[in-house]
């Protein structure tokens, strides 16, 4: 039967003087995921490991970890494909921990919600469908894809320098409501990115890119707000 | 203490469109989840949501009936026909509102909502957002509970009710970011907790599926009903039984053994890969068991290549990515390997069309509940719909009880409420004083493999009374369980220790059920009672807990508008 080695970063807030790596083996079969494998640890050599987890299929957002080195979803990370013979297993970095792989996503949650992230509607709406058609929809093939795992949020220099910029998930939030056809915000959300907090603060970087593990461009969206905005001040146009 | 009008458990489909729905009537609402409401198993579901919209050129002649119909026939007479006429004639309502809200769904050229046809159903039914509907239908109602207000404490993960004087007037929980027990108290309670698939070691559902709302409300003395009705998705992947969307079928996927034949046509002529799911999982099942599954190994192809590169991509993105993933995999290039797995649980908390239980001030909704329009097999579609369907119902029902039925309020409350708590913790002081010999986590594997091995898809009575022994006699062991951590935050030991004490109580109600049930209906197929028994049988099951094992009754089933026949596909 192979082992991998987990390298666990752990620390508890409440408890620890400072961070530690606990090392683990685990034994597998044909194949085991990094959450598997902090399953195995949490079960047979130490219960107090803690970690997010709920849909263990890459669709829910809970498990963004940093894992040798780079974002990953642990569910969706297998150890086989993994270089080297540790893995070496991190909550995200840059965020406020909780305690062990947990960080805490207050933040980012409040800043989701800053933007106001709901469809914005003046008109009547008709007794059926709000026609889009499919050219409209596919406009937003990619923004509705995020699973709000956080990890471009952690993984941005312009979030680090500056704790109230409302950073790459939220503002491609914004964006997937500006490009619905069927959005009538006016200016009600463009305040909320069309300032120094907002899409401005974005020096396209991405590091989100390469971070997301859905393999959405939330560069791609900051920019077209940042011309959106220019535009509307511009022009004065609404949308 | 906590104080809020209502409030929700569970932060999925259900809870939050009963949330909304109560908010819009003036009710403070508060959301307590274990994970952030987008995570929520919801968000997991690929294939579509069925409403008669009638979108589709081949559909233009659907109708909520229509709809009613294929829903009663595919539960095999045991959905009570009240309740699926309630829902399908809801249904497209809740659809429209939904799409007003934002939900992206996929649209024809006209600009309509695009429609596929799913298992079951006569016509092309389903609104669908590529194979994500759940994700953005999930996303859409978070949305709209954010511009509503509606307070959410996230990461509480909840213990049990609080009931006094004969109303359920609050929960306890845990605080998984912070620490600690908390009650939650308010005039009504909805329970949106989702399915019981991590009972079996076999499924598709999120590891958080645990039944707990089911668990808490049995425990508290509320009836659960038709557990022995568990569904088994045909297509899960081999290795982790991640679902592959009956989409894929929908779209054209052709399932395929060992032989190379479409063996559907031995099973279900004419719906071919596209029957209701009983009978299709039946039917990969023995072809497994006669040797046919691939190399005569366990498992089936399902295979899409024809479909070609385009529609997989445009259709399916969801289900290539995670065969990629999770089995190594392009759907694009070759077959891929299936088994059926367990899926959803049709059973569940007993309410009527309003989400109601026996116990005033107590709602539930969703996979949780069983109000029953699944009876014993669910159609694909169909519980997508049953969460906004009855969340919206049980959410204006909790209003109108709230508002009708001014109850103590929070002075009431307090001392029921901290005795609660107290005794939630003495409870975790008594697992974690260490006294026990037992290892949860050996308990838990051992249930869920025997009731994937005594309670699956085809079931006689020497295994199924084995099985029960095993089940009464990991019971009785869990009794002696030990915590290895005691304190702190987000405490996974207790969580899962607390959790596996529920699991096993709902397990037992299926099992238990599932003996006595002694015909085959939907999905209970028993080998040594082949035929369905409309005389003795037509009936749900009850269960009462009692701390021995569950205690079994029956209530009969609502017809009236469909004459139960023989189901043919
Ligand atoms: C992989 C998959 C695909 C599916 N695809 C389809 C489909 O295409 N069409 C269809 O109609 N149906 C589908 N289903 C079924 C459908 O998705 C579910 O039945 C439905 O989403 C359940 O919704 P819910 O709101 O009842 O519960 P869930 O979405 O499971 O939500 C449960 C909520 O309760 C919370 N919770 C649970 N326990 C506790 C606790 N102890 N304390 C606090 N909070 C708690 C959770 O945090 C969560 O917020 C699918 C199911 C699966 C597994
Ligand atoms: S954009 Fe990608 S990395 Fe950022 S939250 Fe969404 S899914 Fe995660
Ligand atoms: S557990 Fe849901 S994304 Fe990993």
């Amino acid at each position: 039967m192979p082992v991998a080695t987990f390298h666990i970063k752990r620390f508890d807030p409440d408890n620890d003087d400072m961070p530690r790596y606990d090392e683990f083996s685990v034994p597998y079969e044909a194949s085991l995921t990094v959450l598997d494998g902090l399953f195995y640890v949490q079960e047979h050599f130490d219960g107090s490991l803690s970690f997010r987890y709920c849909c263990r299929a890459a669709v829910c957002g809970s498990c963004a970890m940093y894992i040798n080195g780079r974002y990953r979803l642990a569910c969706q990370t297998n150890v086989r494909h993994l270089d080297g013979d540790v893995i070496t297993v991190e909550a995200m970095p840059h965020m406020p921990l909780v305690k062990d792989l947990v960080c805490d996503m207050t933040d980012f949650f409040a800043k989701y919600e800053y933007i106001e992230p709901w469809l914005m509607r003046n008109s009547q709406d008709p007794a059926k469908e709000i026609g889009q058609t499919p050219e409209e929809r596919k406009k937003l093939d990619m923004p509705i894809d995020c699973i709000l795992c956080g990890a471009c949020y952690s993984t941005c220099p312009s979030v680090w320098g500056e704790g109230n910029y409302i950073g790459p998930a939220a503002l491609l939030k914004a964006y997937r409501f500006e490009v619905d056809s069927r959005d009538e915000a006016r200016k009600q959300r463009l305040a909320h990115f069309d300032n120094e907090h907002g899409a401005y603060r974005c020096h396209t970087i991405t590091n989100c890119v390469e971070a997301c593990p859905k393999e959405l461009n939330p560069t791609e969206g900051i920019q077209w707000l940042k011309r959106a905005a220019v535009r509307r001040r511009l022009f004065g146009r609404l949308k | 203490m906590i104080n809020h009008q209502l409030i929700v458990v569970g932060g999925g489909l259900a809870g939050l469109r009963a949330a909304v729905e109560a908010r819009a009537d003036g009710i403070d609402v508060a959301v307590l989840s274990q994970v952030w409401p987008g995570r929520s198993h919801s968000g997991a579901a690929q294939g579509g949501i069925n409403a008669a919209l009638a979108n589709d050129p081949e559909g233009h002649d659907d109708t909520p009936e229509k709809h009613a119909f294929d829903t009663v026939k595919g539960s095999d007479y045991l959905a009570d026909q009240d309740a699926a006429i309630q829902m399908t004639s809801d249904a497209p309502g809740v659809i429209f509102e939904m799409e007003h809200w934002g939900c992206p769904f996929s649209r024809y050229d006209d600009g309509r909502i695009a429609q596929r046809p799913f298992g079951g159903a006569g016509y092309p039914r389903t609104c669908y957002g590529a194979d994500k509907t759940g994700h953005y239908l999930l996303h859409t109602l978070v949305e709209r509970a954010y511009q509503r207000g509606i307070t959410m404490y996230t990461e509480q993960f909840v213990t049990r009710l609080i009931v006094h004087d004969g109303r359920c007037i609050g929960v306890v929980a845990y605080d998984m970011t912070k620490g600690g027990f908390e009650a939650f108290c308010g005039e009504a309670v909805i329970m949106a907790t989702g399915g019981a698939g991590r009972t079996y070691s076999n499924t598709t559902n999120a590891i958080i599926s645990t039944g707990g709302g089911m668990a808490m409300a049995y425990q508290a003395g509320v009836l659960l009903k038709d557990m022995e009705f568990i569904q088994f998705h045909p297509t899960g992947l081999l290795t982790t039984n991640i679902l592959m969307t009956e989409g894929a079928r929908g779209e054209g996927g052709y399932l395929i053994n060992d032989l190379g034949e479409r063996f559907m046509s031995k099973y279900a002529a004419k719906a071919m890969e596209l029957a209701p799911r009983d009978i299709t999982s039946r039917s990969i099942q023995t072809e497994i068991n006669e040797g046919r599954g691939i190399g005569g190994k366990g498992y089936v192809y399902l295979d899409l290549r024809h479909l070609g590169a385009e529609k997989i991509m445009e259709r399916l993105p969801g289900i290539r990515d995670l065969a990629i993933h999770f089995e190594g995999v392009d759907p694009i290039e070759e077959p891929v390997p299936i088994v059926p797995s367990q899926h959803y649980t049709m059973g569940g908390i007993d309410t009527d069309v309003n989400g109601a239980t026996q116990l005033p001030g107590f709602y539930a909704a969703g996979e949780c509940a069983c109000v029953s329009v699944h009876g014993a097999n669910r159609l694909g579609g169909n519980s997508l719909l049953e969460t906004i369907v009855f969340g919206r119902r049980s959410g204006a029902a909790a209003a109108r009880y709230i508002q009708g039925e001014p109850g103590g309020g929070a002075q009431a409350a307090a001392a029921p409420s901290a005795a609660a708590v107290q005794e939630m913790a003495v409870a975790v002081d008594r697992l974690a004083s260490g006294a026990g010999s037992e290892d949860s986590y050996a308990i838990r594997a051992e249930m869920t493999t025997t009731m994937k091995e005594h309670f699956g898809i085809f079931r006689d009575a020497p295994t199924m009374r084995t099985g029960l022994d095993t089940m009464l006699a990991l019971k009785e062991r869990s009794r002696h369980m030990t915590l290895r951590n005691k304190f702190g935050v987000f405490n996974l030991d207790m969580m899962r220790t607390l959790e596996l004490e529920g699991m096993i109580d709902v397990a037992l109600a299926t099992a238990t059920g599932a003996l006595a049930r002694t015909e085959s209906r939907g999905s209970h197929s028993r080998t040594d009672y082949p035929a369905r028994d409309d005389v003795n049988w037509l009936k749900h099951t009850l269960a009462h807990y009692q701390p021995e094992g569950p205690r079994l009754d029956s209530k009969p089933v609502t017809l009236g508008t469909f004459e139960p026949q023989e189901r043919k596909y």
